[in-house]
């Protein structure tokens, strides 16, 4: 977690000069472990670095809300912003049209608000009218920016991801839904990762899968469990022994509970999200900054590469927001004082006034 | 072996006694966890145990769920060095996670593949010098997914067990199977676990904390060991329950309650 923070700041030179020694969008763990970003700063903070190398990672999915999407999204467009190859599945007609709802990296000027700590933030709002003159600085931070990017971008859903980024040969795209079997995705990924063969350890090159509801009704394996098991067995030992990472998401409510529980002992990395009801009062009493909250983000199971040792996280639920209804934001709960009405403003005025604020002056 | 080096788990194993060499010889063993918490430390501690350098066991690993890197370097965390132990023939690594059937054929890998692995398992046995057969330990890192092999044929898996607790009663051998207990808790009418339970000389079970999980407590094991009664008159069923602790390099166990 630590050393994330130096290369968050601007002090960034020499950090930069070291990076140019391994391939941008890779970070090195603990136990031998390499890290992709999440897309999502703060996920990548909880999970201790990202998505390890070599993981498969399984996201289940509200079955009424596509709160999914939004880890699906980040995850796949800061792979694309790191010249990362993409195979993306889904059980759609047309998967490239989804490529075209890809959040694109915020500029620097906006998301510098949020690289810095909140009590640094309120320091700087006095200073906030010199920010013209700091963005002098930028263009050349930025220049050097775009070829060599930051481990992990703040995504900002409002902007579409360039064109760029989604033509060329690293995309590929493949619908599940026309397929009888899973023979054609499973030999699909096998060409995918065949380029990212690892091979002494040099990670030079690095691909992302992401497979959106894997066992969506429409598709005709749906019902054949052993399939997609076996399917999702061969994906993790391909993906073992090369640098790539799978993310799948799937309802886990249209599988029978046993299949489930399989599914889940598969992921080496193991998310669900939920959305909340708009108006539950119990738990708008219950939790401050409840009205900011989209969803919630559980993290059952952190990947254990190369080691015993069970990653204990002090808090498992989490809840996504939206700052400045522009970027991801993950926060613990924050359990509201106990008495409703003083409390709740309270915690609206304490946490939510200024980003608030600047969310009207952003329109 | 002096008792000091031994912990809860060691204890409830039957390694205090020192009458026998290798207190599991002709024992099947099995261990269950579940998604929350993973049973695969007590595996790593039983290849320790196996490997230290004044026994001479020899393990035949079948690893369907993780790969040899990710073993050799737990296990050279413990002390122990697998790749030495591959060289010196007391350690055996059958890789099936890259497992595929002929060009991607899913429904015909089922029975083919376990009858292969049985059959390399047999030979590996066969090949072994006479002193060295009877401290064979067999481990199975995920039953689960070799069903999953099998495609779901769970019954192929059911006769592969049998035909390995038959290894054991011939060779006198040790076979040690990881499995997940949620799996089939859920399943209605699956007898399955019933069925490796009932096989099983020990059973280990690997839970989480009820009141949630804790920086300081990973979970808890209770450990059933069945068959006491052929070796100390009978003493039947033996169960102990205590709470762990997982750490890179070694597993603390210690009874509910006995730590500050």
């Amino acid at each position: 977690m630590a050393a994330t923070k130096p290369r968050l700041s601007s002090f960034s030179r020499n950090i930069s000069a070291l990076h140019s020694s391994q391939s941008p969008g890779v970070k090195y763990g603990p136990n031998g472990s390499t890290f992709v970003s999440t897309g999502i700063p703060d996920l990548d903070k909880i999970l201790g670095g990202g998505f390890p190398l070599g993981s498969l990672v399984m996201v289940m999915e509200d079955a009424e809300a596509p709160h999914h999407m939004l880890l699906l999204r980040n995850f796949m467009s800061q792979g694309l912003v790191h010249n990362q190859p993409l195979l993306y599945a889904s059980p759609s007609k047309d998967p490239r049209s989804f490529l075209g709802t890809l959040p694109s990296p915020a500029s620097s000027k906006d998301d510098k608000s949020r690289d810095r700590d909140p009590e640094q933030e309120k320091g700087l709002r006095i200073a906030w009218q010199y920010k013209k003159y700091m963005g002098e600085q930028q263009p050349n931070f930025d220049s050097h920016r775009d070829n060599k990017q930051d481990y992990c971008s703040e995504f900002d859903l409002r902007k579409p991801l360039e064109r760029h980024y989604l033509t060329g040969p690293r995309v590929d795209c493949f619908s599940i839904q026309d397929s009888k079997n899973l023979a054609a995705l499973q030999d699909r990924c096998a060409t995918f990762l065949a380029q990212f063969q690892r091979n002494d350890g040099s990670s030079s090159l690095v691909g992302r899968i992401a497979i959106q509801s894997f066992c969506a009704p429409q598709c005709e394996h749906s019902n054949m469990e052993w399939d997609m098991l076996s399917f999702i067995k061969s994906l993790k030992g391909m993906l073992r022994s090369s640098n790539a990472v799978a993310v799948i998401t799937f309802p886990p409510s249209l599988l029978s509970p046993s299949c489930t529980k399989r599914w889940q002992h598969m992921a080496d990395t193991l998310l669900s999200v939920a959305a909340i009801p708009d108006e539950d009062k119990e738990l708008a009493k219950l939790l401050s900054g409840y009205q900011d909250m989209v969803g919630l983000l559980n993290v059952h199971k952190v990947a254990r590469m190369n080691t015993q040792v069970p990653v204990i996280l002090d808090a498992t639920t989490f809840s996504i927001k939206l700052h400045k209804r522009r970027y991801l934001v993950l926060e613990c709960l924050n359990q509201a004082p106990v008495d409703g009405s003083s409390g709740s403003s309270y915690g609206t005025s304490g946490s939510c006034s200024g980003s608030s604020k600047t969310g009207t002056l952003d329109f | 072996m002096d008792n000091q080096s031994l912990n809860l788990l060691d204890r409830a194993l039957g390694f205090d006694q020192q009458s026998e060499p290798w207190s599991l010889s002709g024992r099947v063993v099995v261990i269950e966890d579940c998604v929350e918490t993973s049973g695969s430390f007590v595996l790593h501690q039983l290849v320790k145990r196996s490997l230290a350098p004044n026994s001479s066991n020899v393990i035949i690993f079948v690893a369907f769920a993780n790969s040899f890197s990710h073993y050799d370097r737990i296990l050279r965390k413990l002390g122990c060095n697998l790749v030495a132990q591959m060289d010196n023939k007391r350690f055996i690594f059958f890789d099936m996670l890259m497992l595929r059937g002929p060009d991607g054929d899913q429904g015909r890998i089922g029975e083919g593949t376990l009858v292969s692995l049985y059959e390399k398992i047999q030979k590996k046995l066969s090949g072994l010098p006479g002193d060295k057969k009877n401290y064979v330990t067999i481990m199975i890192d995920d039953v689960s997914l070799m069903e999953v092999a099998a495609n779901g044929a769970s019954d192929f898996v059911l006769d592969f067990l049998h035909y390995c607790h038959a290894l054991t009663s011939e060779f006198d051998c040790t076979l040690v199977t990881l499995n997940h207990e949620d799996i089939y808790s859920s399943m209605e009418g699956s007898t399955f676990m019933l069925q490796m339970e009932y096989l099983a000389d020990i059973l280990i079970k690997a839970e989480p904390l009820s009141t949630g999980l804790a920086a300081d407590v990973h979970g808890q094991l209770t450990v059933l060991n069945k068959g006491t009664s052929h070796r100390l008159g009978s003493l039947g069923n033996k169960i102990q329950n205590f709470h762990f602790k997982v750490k890179e390099n070694n597993v603390e166990y210690f009874y509910p309650g006995s730590r500050v």
